[in-house]
Order: C-alpha cells, then structure tokens, then sequence
C-alpha cells in the first residue's frame, strides 16, 4: 500500500494502479474526466506532484501509475476558446491559423506546452509551424493529439493549442491530402448496384448459415 | 503637461519614478530637456506630450502620464535612443511606461481587431500591446 | 561552396518565401550554401526594451543553442527584424553571465548556451564576406539605368552596436546597390521607421509613415524602393495611400538574384521595371 493526496486528502492505495483507479479505490465515482480509459480519449487530465519535486507533472489519470506520496489534482475540462468557422469556408492557406487563433503570436518559445504534453508530442514546433502557416507540418505533428488540453492550461501565451491543432487536422483533411481514388470507385460501384445481388443473398441467408459465410469469409492478409 | 501638476518631495520620490527606472535601466534625472528625442521622433503628431514631456513627468512623478498616448504611439524605432546627448534611451522609457499600463490591467490591443496582418507585424504587436 | 548556417524566420516560410528562395539562389550564384537550421522557432520580432523580462530572450537563445548544437559560430539571417532580436539578445546575454544561467536554467530540456554564436545578416555577409569587388565581378545582369531607393528601416541600423552599419549614415545597402549595377537614390527617409507593428491597431499612423517614405524615394528620383524587412515590405505595400507616387517594393534578395542571373522571383510590378529599364534585358528581349 502507499499514500496518495487527492484533491488535498490523504488515501492509502495498493500499489501499482494507475491513478483513475486509486481514485475510484479511494471512493470516487467519477463522472466527468474520465472516459475511454485507454489513453485515448483526453478526458482524465491531470496536474501531479511528487515529494520533494517541485515541478507539476501532467499526465492522463488512466494511463499514470501512482507512486508513493503523490499529490493529485484533476482538470476535467479546459475551457478555452474555440474559434467559430465553417471549414467549408476556410481556404487551406497558411493564415488560416493565425487568422482564427491570433494569439499564437503570442508565443515566446518557453516549451512549456511540451513538457506538459501527455502525448510526448513536440508541442513547440506545432505552434512554430502554425505561427509560420505550415499546415501540413501542424497536422503532422499532432496527429496524436488527444485534446486533453494541459498545454492550453500550462501556456502562458494562453494559447489554445489543441483547438489550432484540430483546425490544422481537418484542413490537412479536407483540402490538403489527396483523395483516395480507390475509395471513390467503390463508392460509384455500390451506388451502380454492383453489389445489390450479393447484399439481396446476404440479407435472405439464416443465422447459422450467415454465421458459417461469415467465419469462411476471405480475410485481406 | 497636466493641469495642477503638484511638484512634492514625495512624488519626487514616489515608487513609481523607482519603477521606471528599474524596468527600463535608465537614469532618468540624466535628462536636461533638450528635446532632441522630440524632434527626431516620427510619430508626435500622435503624441499628447512629446518623449521629452513623457520623461519629464515621470521625473516629476507624476503617474497621470500612464494615461498618455504617446507610449502607444511609438513604434520602438529608437531614433531617439541613438540620438540622446545623455544617453538616455527614452524608447526604454516607453516600454516601462507601457508595461505598467499593461500589468494594471488596461488592455491596449483589441485581439480580434488583428485580421489580415502577417505573423511579423501580429508577433510585435502582441508583444509590445498586451501584457 | 561555403556552407553558412541559416535562420529563416516565419516570414520567409509565408509572405517573404521569394525573398528566401531569390537569395538562396544567389548566393549559391556566390558560393554560398545556406544551411537552415533543422528546428527553429519565432525571433520574437521585437526585442524586450524591459529589464525583467527574461522570458523574452528564451525564443532567441533557443535559436542560437540550435546554431551551437550544429557545431557552428555563426548564422545568417536575411530578415532584418531576426537579425535585430537575434543580435541583440546574443550580446544581451554575452555581457551578463547572470542572466545566462538563468536562462540556461529555465530551459532544462536543451544544452546550455555558451554564448559566442555571431548573428549575421545578408548585407554584412555580403560586405565581409563576399566582398563588394568579388560581388561586382559576378554580376552577369547589372541593373544599369535602375534607381533604387535602400530602406534600411530601423532594426538594420538601431541600436548604434547593433547596427549592420552607422545608424545615422550608412552606406553597405548603398554599395551593395552599386556592386549590382543599380543607380543609387539617396533620400534622408533612409533609416526612418515605417511604423513596424503599429500596423495591426493604428494602420492609421502607418499610412501617414509610409506616405512619407514613398514621397520622399520618388522625390529624390527612384523608381523603386529595396528593403529586407518584411514588415516594411507588408506596410509599404498595404499602408501606401491610394494617391501619390506609387514605386514597386522589392526585397535586397530579388535584386541580387538578378543582377547574378539567378532565378530573381521578383514581384511583377518590379520586374516589368527592371525589364523595361536595363540595357541587358532590353537586349534580351529583343532577341
């Protein structure tokens, strides 16, 4: 068993859980930052220290063991601002960021946000690339962003980071990689009918006798 | 100048003239009123007290000059700085002056009125117009 | 080839990128390869007149411990405001080891800055290093018959120990313009300020700026105004008012990409100038 501190109070924990489930031990039922419990959702942001550190970690409660004498806080929510905008009518250049998000300029390079990324992403650069319009390069970067938003939290630019990040994403998305050629011929197949008859003989088929095509079925390598 | 300036050996000594001088590193008393920075500085005509005016109330103490204009009206070109017999680099002063404004909490810069300016000109202003 | 580390800055990734590719191709022309730096991040644009305000000399020093990790003493800057952040921060911490430390303390996650890297920009490169002889006898498209106005601006020339040059009287821009083949106009607005980032919450005071500037160029016989800021260019070109002389802005790079006979990427209202102006492209165009 070791001690963790909660919110301030003290809780003896077994040892080797991750910190969601030294709370939910300790008798938290927790109802608001907490979700996949995968590491991939960002709901369970947390804020930790550890004895004798004077630094303030950032983790994902799911995804962080405790250690002995850990002082725990949650951050469920960020409330940062998310700019308003229609991404059918935002053009892919390089201002858009800037033009929606201005306070990345205010960027004085600290790396603050990168050290308190859960992700280990190279937060910095993102914002380095946004401020300079790269687009590509902020998607790139943050492709495992999971919008927990302790960077936004630990800022003091106050900038906010994983909204610029989803922005740049769904630009790259949508006007920046090539469409997939393939898909689109499959897409004009199904809707030719090229596959009604074969749907029509699936949708008659029994149970069992679905469940045998189904275990036959050819499986891509 | 302000109307009913009141010169006082406590304003003369207030913490305020104490700040100014630290945040900008310069001796302000090394002033004699020349008006040199006020004749090379570009942008008076948008100044309600000239550089030397600012550096003068500021000597005197007097805090009112945080409310002047003539701080947001400089561009940080020190043309001034260069130009100081004294030595005295007033652009300094102005950054001191904005500073304060700023960490009092007056906001300076509108950030939405920012559109259609690139990252150079956005970058500096924010830096030089928000706390 | 010269490999000479390089700091690009945001503007020449976006509204400056011809700047930037111009003058690579030129000074490959001098042989000269500029070596970016593999991370970089933002100059800061405007150098921190406060004594406690150390966080604004972190985005700098982070620069120079890149240049440092490469190995390297020096690095080039084409943008004049990185120059003047860059520059200025290097001597900054030069001369307070104090301060140093501390900023080395704060930024845990890189090497330490040693202090020493040398902040370049084309100008003095081109000066120092190519030398003016050297840079006239490569000159394969001379500018004859063009008037160029230099616009220092301020972060090239202020502060005095700063400057590439005099703050009051400089003359590399001048002779650079020469070396090239252009007809140098001298005008007194040379090294006075365009209004920098004012431009974002008073355009205002910018147009009253820059309607100077451009008035003053055109009076004193230019056809065309050089610069190698790309806030002066932006306020130039957005700010100028709709009446009055209107010259073509170009960068120091294009004109040096020209005059070498690299690929210039100058703006069209510039190259139509320099194409209707010098002897060689007449010729040119003429065949």
């Amino acid at each position: 068993m070791l001690t963790v501190y909660i919110m301030g109070k003290g809780y003896r924990v077994p040892e080797g859980l991750t910190i969601m489930k030294a709370m939910e031990y300790a008798g938290y039922r927790l109802v608001r930052g907490c979700g996949c419990r995968g590491g991939y959702c960002g709901a369970c942001a947390t804020v930790y220290r550890l004895p004798g550190d004077y630094r303030l970690y950032a983790d994902l409660a799911c995804q962080t063991t405790v250690q002995d004498g850990m002082y725990i806080a949650q951050l469920p929510s960020t409330p940062a601002e998310r700019a308003d905008y229609q991404l059918s009518q935002v053009a892919p250049r390089g201002e858009a960021l800037l033009a929606l998000y201005p306070e990345l300029a205010r960027c004085v390079a600290c790396n603050t946000c990168t050290r308190s990324c859960p992700q280990k992403l190279e937060v910095m650069d993102a914002v380095q690339a946004a401020l300079r319009g790269d687009i590509r390069q902020v998607a790139e970067l943050t492709f495992d962003c999971v919008q927990c938003g302790l960077c936004a939290m630990r800022c003091p630019a106050e900038i906010a980071h994983y909204h610029v990040w989803q922005l740049a994403r769904r630009l790259c998305g949508a006007y920046l990689t090539p469409r997939a050629q393939h898909l689109a011929r499959r897409v004009a197949e199904v809707e030719s009918g090229a596959f009604d008859a074969e749907l029509d003989r699936l949708m008659g088929m029994g149970k069992d006798e679905l469940a045998k095509a189904y275990q036959a079925r050819d499986i891509e390598p | 100048m302000a109307d009913g300036l009141r010169l006082s050996r406590e304003a003369l000594a207030a913490p305020f003239v104490g700040k100014v001088e630290e945040l900008s590193g310069q001796n302000l008393s090394a002033c004699y009123q020349c008006g040199k920075c006020a004749a090379g500085c570009l942008f008076t005509e948008h100044m309600d007290a000239l550089p030397n005016q600012v550096l003068r109330r500021v000597q005197l103490g007097d805090e009112s000059v945080l409310a002047a204009s003539a701080p947001w009206a400089c561009a940080s070109c020190l043309a001034c700085a260069v130009r100081c017999p004294k030595g005295v680099d007033v652009a300094r002063v102005m950054e001191a002056l904005r500073l304060l404004a700023l960490r009092r909490g007056l906001p300076h810069l509108d950030p939405r009125a920012t559109a259609g300016v690139p990252q150079i000109a956005l970058v500096g202003a924010y830096r030089k117009l928000t706390p | 080839m010269k490999r000479i580390p390089y700091f690009p800055g945001c503007a020449m990734k976006d509204q400056a990128r011809d700047y930037e590719r111009a003058a690579q191709a030129a000074l490959a022309a001098l042989g000269c390869e500029l070596v970016e730096l593999p991370r970089w991040n933002c100059c800061g644009t405007v150098y921190s007149l406060a004594n406690d305000d150390l966080m604004r000399h972190v985005g700098p020093v982070r620069n120079l411990i890149r240049v440092q990790d490469m190995g390297e003493d020096r690095v080039l800057t084409l943008c004049a405001m990185c120059y003047g952040t860059l520059r200025r921060s290097a001597r900054f911490v030069a001369a307070d080891p104090e301060r140093l430390s501390r900023i080395n303390a704060f930024m845990s996650d890189e090497h330490d800055y040693r202090g020493g890297v040398e902040v370049l920009h084309l100008l003095g490169l081109l000066r120092d290093v190519v030398g003016y002889e050297n840079l006239a006898s490569k000159v394969v498209r001379p500018l004859t018959g063009v008037r160029a106005a230099p616009y220092y601006g301020c972060t090239l020339v202020r502060p005095r120990e700063v400057g590439v040059d005099n703050p009051d009287q400089p003359e590399v821009f001048e002779r650079v313009l020469s070396a090239l083949g252009a007809e140098v106009a001298e005008f007194p607005y040379k090294v006075e300020c365009c209004g920098a980032y004012l431009t974002v919450g008073a355009p205002a005071i910018v147009a009253g700026r820059v309607r100077d500037i451009v008035a003053s160029a055109a009076a004193n016989g230019a056809d065309l105004i050089v610069t190698s800021c790309p806030l002066c260019q932006f306020n130039l070109e957005a700010r100028r008012p709709g009446i009055g002389p209107r010259l073509p802005v170009a960068y120091l790079g294009q004109l040096l990409a020209w005059a070498l006979g690299a690929d210039a990427c100058l703006p069209p209202e510039a190259e139509a100038l320099i194409q209707g102006t010098t002897p060689a492209a007449a010729g040119a165009q003429q065949r």
